[in-house]
């Protein structure tokens, strides 16, 4: 599978094919020689970009495997979620895809990952809290 | 608070961009935090590194500059903390690419995080290589990643898995070091890990074919087995998709046994169980299931041949291909085309709906439609699919169009039974598309049509009447007005009619009617209202009794502000007013042009012309170098916005160099440049010579006579020697030498013949073989097409080229010229270049 570096020029004119695409038609695309498979969830777009050899209907699988991820994380998770906290969807996304392909087909272990880095960022915070706080008593 | 910090966390800078009403405002907000941020970094602040990072992603998504933020990536990745590296890394791919220099900086952090005693730290490290790293990264880093495959914890060695299918891709040659823990990963049972494991195996087995031999040996059984277990296991709620158990690893076994299978017989026996259980039993209600059935048929369709499971596979494709979801069908024509190879008949069957297909409302079911019906089409079927597809061109939609008139116009030119047939579809197509249609087709069907003089009668005929109809469509117009410019009289006599034509009038009148249309139409092209004019003249001379009006016409470009039809029309005009004793001879019918040397042009063994011009000239190199003078008028003469040189071997290509030099020569050969040209073009696939026009003398018009002239003295040319001169090895290299032999005209000692002749001392042969060479302003330089251009090995046989060099300064400069030689050696492009100054004195 292709990485989703393509450029942003190219992706923003494929998210223009894509955007007027008819809602009955099928869920991929050729377009100047790529291949793209997407999928609609309420107001947003998922795309995908692949090889030729690759199965579009597993493709698809995959996004809504990534999905629901999300939806487990952020619980019911929506645009705004994503746009806020676009980093962690990126965490999550390099939990589910490493080089272009799958690493694990259990939506649990995935989320475990995630929740075990989360901790690690909360154990941190906390320990540079307690420090200032530490710091701060002493200057008073 | 840290004054080197915007202040903003980062929801607020994200809530105050999107609360921006216009573009200006966000590039102010944007802007100031940008602004902070180099701030930051300036003063190597710390504290908010991590935050302005993730500001600086956001505002790199929304598409601005942001590469000053790039060395801020590596500082996070070289703190220590788990959440810096992670963000750290993320920037790093977000912002970096391969190509940057600075993510070289980056393999020393990543060797050291790889051995990180912290696995999730090992984890980011994988994670950022497996997405970008870059040949010498993988190279560095290949040993580290091997080790990891071994690692205790199942999360990294998947990550490993993935990232090593990287470094192989980016360095094939480390491909074996990983054959052997790839094959151990394959007997796993984690699922993250035999998903990336069967995908590092199968990346392998594409890129080795060590890989390929050791896998299909010692990993086919297991694999069958591993499958088996799967298809058959119970129900497991951790990667249970529509009831289905792990339907990608089903999907990625299935995509390996495929490429094991390929091509081995005993490899194939081992898993066509297994195949017939998953095409029969796996359900297909829902797309998880459609997509392993999907998976299978294509193993199926590859590996070697079982003919029950081939009727299975054929089944499973002709129940997508009448299912209702669009995703399912796409998915059929897909495999459609892989079972064409297979099993043609079995696709045959299914024409009809494929045709339907193609009328779909789908854009994309449309386009893999007509590549399946392009497949399909074979002698027989050639007809009836064609007249489908034309039909549904005249309904199709723009975007469409493009395609399906390219497709139509291969298919036709590819199959088409008679000649008739051809020119019949080919009107039809331009009429509906000619706008779509590419200059190399209609120009195919002006050398088709002159090649089937029985037709040219129906030909122009059923021009004219297209015309009448479709003057819209630019190509079907420039054909049509050649056509009547060359058989007018065939129009207006009704030559040749045939049994299937109604009969029609059209008086001298009528055809010149339509060429004025044309000529003056608002969105005639300069290419069309070119030809024009030349179609005028030959009628001119085909109806004399239209020749004051055509003159008329012509004459109102005589101040054209486009040069090229200025330049027309004077010396039209000049004709058709002054030399009536030439111009018949001028516009005499054209030639056959000559089939096979242009389809084997287009079929680019001979390099087409690299014009600048957007249309291309048919322009035939290495045509037979006997010139005749019968067709001087530019008939195809395309290169209208080029000032191309006059002396060409045959080629567009020697005009970079030579044009620079000539174009700057005053008098002879510089007037009817682009008539020249066109000339070499078209008499360089003359085959016919006729000898009366080398009688014609010369008169006081500097154009045209200057053509006659550089061609009536080629014949003797090679009989009459000059003094001798001693013949030189002009250039020599390890490839290649290139020997000229010298010969003056009698009376003529300005100007010297060159016989050029290339010798390939290498063991390869030599194909594309161009020569090109450009002379100071003091020389005029003109090239005879070479007598070949593919140049056979260890000097068996030699090319040879005749060069004609004048010298202005004969007798006080001796020649100097600059050469460049272009070949194909070993399919690899190879270009020499030099200087020749061995010339011999008194050239």
């Amino acid at each position: 599978m292709l990485a989703s570096f393509c450029g942003k020029k190219v992706m923003r004119e494929l998210s223009g094919v894509i955007l007027n695409r008819g809602s009955k038609l099928c869920n991929f695309i050729e377009w100047r020689g790529l291949k793209v498979v997407y999928k609609r969830y309420a107001s947003l777009y998922f795309y995908m970009c692949i090889d030729q050899e690759d199965n579009e209907l597993e493709v698809l699988e995959i996004i809504h495997q990534y999905v629901e991820i999300l939806d487990r994380y952020f619980g019911s998770v929506c645009e705004l979620d994503l746009i806020f906290n676009f980093h962690k969807a990126y965490f999550i996304l390099d939990e589910l895809l490493l080089a272009g392909e799958l690493q694990d087909s259990s939506k649990r272990a995935v989320g475990h990952m995630i929740a075990i880095h989360d901790r690690f960022v909360e154990a941190v915070k906390e320990e540079a809290n307690s420090i200032s706080n530490l710091i701060a008593q002493v200057n008073m | 608070m840290n004054p080197f910090s915007s202040g903003t966390r980062l929801r607020d800078m994200i809530r105050a961009i999107r609360a921006c009403k216009t573009a200006a405002e966000e590039r102010g907000v944007v802007r100031k935090e940008c602004a902070a941020i180099r701030a930051a970094i300036n003063e190597n602040d710390h504290d908010y590194r991590h935050r302005n990072l993730a500001k600086l992603m956001f505002i790199h998504m929304l598409g601005y500059p942001t590469h000053f933020g790039q060395m801020e990536c590596l500082k996070l990745i070289a703190s220590a903390g788990f959440p810096e590296k992670r963000i750290g890394y993320l920037g790093l791919m977000l912002l970096l690419d391969e190509r940057q220099e600075v993510l070289m900086l980056v393999t020393n952090s990543l060797k050291q995080d790889l051995n990180h005693t912290n696995q999730y730290i090992v984890g980011l490290a994988l994670c950022a290589l497996g997405n970008i790293c870059s040949a010498e990264m993988a190279r560095d880093l290949a040993p580290e990643v091997e080790r990891l495959l071994q690692f205790r914890d199942p999360n990294i060695r998947k990550k490993a898995a993935l990232c090593s299918i990287r470094i192989i891709k980016k360095v094939p040659e480390l491909a074996e070091n990983f054959i052997n823990p790839a094959a151990a990963l394959l007997k796993e049972k984690h699922h993250g890990v035999l998903i990336t494991g069967v995908q590092l195996c199968t990346d392998l087995c594409k890129i080795s074919e060590e890989a390929l031999e050791y896998f299909r040996l010692k990993c086919t059984e297991g694999l069958v087995k591993t499958l088996k277990d799967l298809v058959n296991s119970p129900y497991a709620p951790e990667y249970d998709i529509a009831g289905i158990t792990d339907p990608f690893l089903h999907i990625r076994l299935l995509k390996l046994l495929r490429v094991l299978g390929q091509g081995d017989e005993d490899a194939s026996e081992c898993m066509n169980d297994i195949l017939a259980q998953v095409a029969t039993k796996t359900e297909s209600n829902k797309n998880a299931g459609n997509a392993i059935l999907y998976e299978c048929v294509a193993t199926i369709m590859s590996i070697e041949d079982n003919g029950g499971l081939r009727v299975l596979a054929i089944n499973i494709l002709g129940r997508f291909l009448s299912n209702r979801d669009n995703n399912i069908r796409y998915v059929a024509l897909n495999m459609l085309m892989r079972a064409i190879t297979v099993d043609a008949q079995a696709v045959q069957r299914h024409r009809a709906t494929i045709l339907e297909c193609v009328k779909d409302l789908d854009a994309s079911i449309r386009k893999r439609a007509l590549e399946l019906v392009y497949v399909l089409v074979n002698e027989t079927n050639v007809k009836p699919l064609t007249k489908e597809l034309i039909d549904y061109l005249e309904v199709s939609d723009e975007d469409f169009k493009g395609d399906l008139t390219a497709k139509i116009c291969s298919l036709v030119k590819k199959f088409s039974p008679e000649k008739i047939w051809y020119i019949d579809q080919m009107l039809k197509v331009l009429s509906e598309a000619g706008n779509f249609v590419k200059d190399e087709v209609w120009h195919a069907v002006i050398v088709v049509i002159t090649n089937s003089p029985d037709l040219h009668g129906y030909t122009v005929r059923a021009l004219y009447r297209a015309i009448q109809t479709s003057a819209d469509q630019e190509s079907l117009v420039r054909v049509a007005v050649w056509c009547i410019g060359e058989y007018g009289d065939m129009l207006v006599n009704n030559i040749g009619m045939l049994d299937v034509e109604d009969p029609i009038t059209v008086t001298e009148s009528d055809a010149v009617d339509i060429i004025e249309i044309a000529l003056k139409h608002h969105t005639s092209d300069l290419t069309t209202k070119a030809m024009a004019l030349i179609a005028l003249l030959k009628l001119s001379s085909r109806f004399p009794s239209c020749s004051e009006r055509i003159k008329e016409i012509v004459a109102q470009y005589k101040g054209s502000l486009v040069l090229e039809l200025q330049q027309r029309s004077i010396e039209m005009n000049s004709i058709i007013s002054k030399h009536q004793n030439i111009r018949s001879t001028l516009v005499e019918r054209m030639p056959t042009l000559d089939l096979l040397q242009w389809e084997e042009q287009q079929s680019g063994s001979i390099p087409t012309t690299t014009s600048t011009s957007a249309h291309a000239s048919i322009n035939i190199p290495n045509g037979v170098a006997k010139p005749s003078s019968a067709p001087l008028v530019d008939l195809l003469d395309l290169n209208s916005d080029d000032v191309p040189a006059p002396s060409s071997s045959g080629g567009d290509f020697l005009h970079d160099l030579l044009d620079v030099d000539l174009s700057k020569q005053s008098g002879v050969n510089h007037s009817p440049n682009n008539g020249t040209n066109a000339l070499m073009d078209l008499l360089s696939i003359d085959v016919l010579s006729s000898p009366s026009s080398n009688s014609v003398q010369p008169t006081s018009s500097a154009g045209a006579i200057d053509l006659l002239d550089s061609f009536a003295t080629n014949s003797p040319i090679q009989e009459n020697n000059g003094p001798a001169y001693p013949s030189v090895v002009a250039f020599e290299s390890s490839n290649l030498r290139i020997g000229f032999n010298f010969s003056k005209l009698p009376g003529n000692p300005q100007t010297t013949i060159i016989k050029a002749t290339f010798t390939n001392l290498s063991p390869s042969v030599y194909t594309d073989f161009i020569f090109q060479a450009a002379v100071p302003k003091f020389l005029q330089l003109h090239l005879e097409p070479a007598s070949g251009n593919t140049l056979p090995a260890s000097g068996n046989e030699s090319i040879t080229q005749t060069l004609r060099v004048t010298n202005s300064q004969h007798g006080k400069k001796s020649l100097v010229m600059r050469i460049r030689i272009a070949y194909k050696m070993n399919n690899k492009d190879v270009l020499e270049e030099g200087q020749i100054n061995n010339f011999p004195q008194g050239l």
